[in-house]
């Protein structure tokens, strides 16, 4: 990425005529304003486009648990791992393959001989098992509410029997309550992210600007649409108010996607989970419902993940502090150093939604 | 990336369609997408399922959005298309059936 690269984006004289409102909104609040993100889309606009440089003093942008694979937790991945080296044909999403387990990853064993497969959508991952009659395919599935619909949706559609899923779909608006209230953040507004909410509809965050009086707005990723995000959510906190806007008209409406939701939760339903790094956290993560018992891998497979010692390394690994907002990639003492997109060691460093990743991709450290 | 990316429909094959993006053809599943989507409709694609139709008179903003933000990140935007190894072809797509099935 060069400097004139990052410069370029649609009409910047719109975008620097809200920066000059977001600098005068700045002194007319007169301290300092913290807003998160809950996107990695967001912080991939955020760092490419260079914004954080346009922004006011005082107004600082931090990424918040917008990165499903990054949250993934490691007995998940072992879980995967297990299937897979006992023989099951793992299939899953690009982003997955490398994120380490406690010993090994799911690329680790497929170079043992152990057969994972990346797939594009839920559907290929069918198509495997219908390819494969013989085996036994598991889907591991991860994403926010837009991957979890097309997982419910292709588990509705009468897959074949020897297809299974084993669930890593997490669901954020609870995750918003529990960053909000960790002692160490103190956010005084949040940019939803525009495509989750796509499926979910904005409405969603209602109840959560209600009891914690944080305004909410959903914004979409083109930097000038993060830029506007970013407006909205000055002139809540400037006038002293909360509220729910919705800066992303485009895709997002009131109440999202009512198929894709109504699909999404025949299918699953939420329970509570570790999200890796950050806390244990109620109605977050999302497992099948019983009536689709039979295709859940944790019900079919009496999965054994093996424990052993996990790199030394990972101690050091700050990506539960990124995705809860209290630290930033650069402030990992392995960040681009022993950690690197080829040789990850968090799984912030292997999503394309990574902070790390995205952070040692757009040249290093984004000036804050 | 999770941005989802818009294409084109070019067929119809039950809860099965092709679609369109740049000039890379997919096949994409329309299970979720909501309403009732026809040949020419511009839908939203993540990870191989429709997610939205993309109203008629916002296409050609989404689009142009889509290009400005994906120009020279040409290999994620395939990545999210699930086409790897096929070449995007921007500024073609507005031009592209649109106009002729109208
Ligand atoms: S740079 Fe690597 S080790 Fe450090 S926080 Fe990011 S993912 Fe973890």
């Amino acid at each position: 990425m060069t400097a004139e690269q990052t410069l370029q984006f649609r009409e910047p004289e719109a975008a620097n005529a809200i920066v000059d409102r977001l600098e005068s909104m700045m002194d007319e609040i007169d301290e300092d304003v913290s807003v998160m993100h809950v996107c990695g889309s967001h912080e991939q606009a955020i760092a490419k486009f260079g914004l954080r440089t346009m922004l006011p003093e005082g107004l600082t942008v931090r990424m918040g648990p917008g990165c499903p694979v990054c949250v993934t937790n490691m007995p998940e991945v072992d879980e995967a791992v297990a299937l897979a080296r006992e023989g099951a044909i793992v299939a899953t999403y690009g982003d997955m393959y490398r994120v380490p387990g406690t010993e090994s990853s799911l690329g680790d064993v497929s170079a043992r001989g152990a057969t994972v497969e990346v797939v594009y959508s839920a559907s290929e991952a069918v198509a495997l098992a219908r390819e494969n009659p013989d085996r036994e395919v598991v889907f591991f599935a991860t994403g926010f509410e837009t991957t979890a619909a097309p997982t419910a949706a292709v588990l509705e559609a009468d897959p074949p029997s020897n297809f299974s899923v084993l669930s890593a779909h997490k669901y954020v608006p609870p995750a918003m309550e529990v960053v909000a209230e960790l002692p160490d953040t103190d956010i005084d507004g949040f940019l939803a992210a525009g495509h989750a909410a796509v499926i979910t509809g904005y409405g969603i965050f209602e109840p959560f600007v209600q009891k914690y009086h944080t305004p909410v707005v959903v914004g979409g990723f083109e930097p000038l649409d993060v830029l506007l995000g970013l407006e909205r959510l000055l002139e809540y906190i400037r006038d002293g108010r909360t509220g729910l806007d919705n800066a992303y008209p485009r895709c997002v409406t009131r109440a999202g996607n009512t198929v894709a939701l109504e699909t999404l939760w025949n299918v699953f339903e939420k329970t509570t989970g570790e999200w890796r790094g950050i806390a244990e956290i109620p109605d977050a993560n999302l497992v099948l419902r019983e009536e689709y018992a039979e295709y859940d891998a944790r019900k079919r497979f009496d999965i054994d993940p093996e424990g052993g010692e996990s790199d030394p390394l990972t101690n050091d690994c700050l990506c539960g502090d990124i995705m809860a907002g209290t630290a930033e990639p650069d402030e990992c003492s392995l960040f681009g150093e022993e950690c690197t997109p080829t040789n990850p060691v968090g799984a912030c460093m292997v999503s394309s939604e990574g902070p790390c990743k995205i952070w040692l991709e757009y040249g290093g450290t984004p000036e804050i | 990336m999770c941005l989802g990316i818009p294409g084109e429909i070019l067929e119809i094959d039950g809860h099965e369609a092709r679609a369109e993006f740049w000039n890379v053809e997919k096949t994409i599943r329309l299970d979720i997408v909501g309403e009732s989507v026809e040949r020419g409709d511009y839908i939203l694609n993540h990870a191989g399922f429709a997610i939205r139709k993309i109203p008629d008179t916002e296409v050609e903003e989404t689009i142009a959005i889509y290009e400005s933000f994906l120009e020279g990140d040409e290999d994620e935007a395939l990545e999210e298309i699930g086409a790897a190894d096929a070449v995007l072809e921007f500024g073609e797509q507005q031009s592209g059936a649109r106009g002729r099935d109208r």
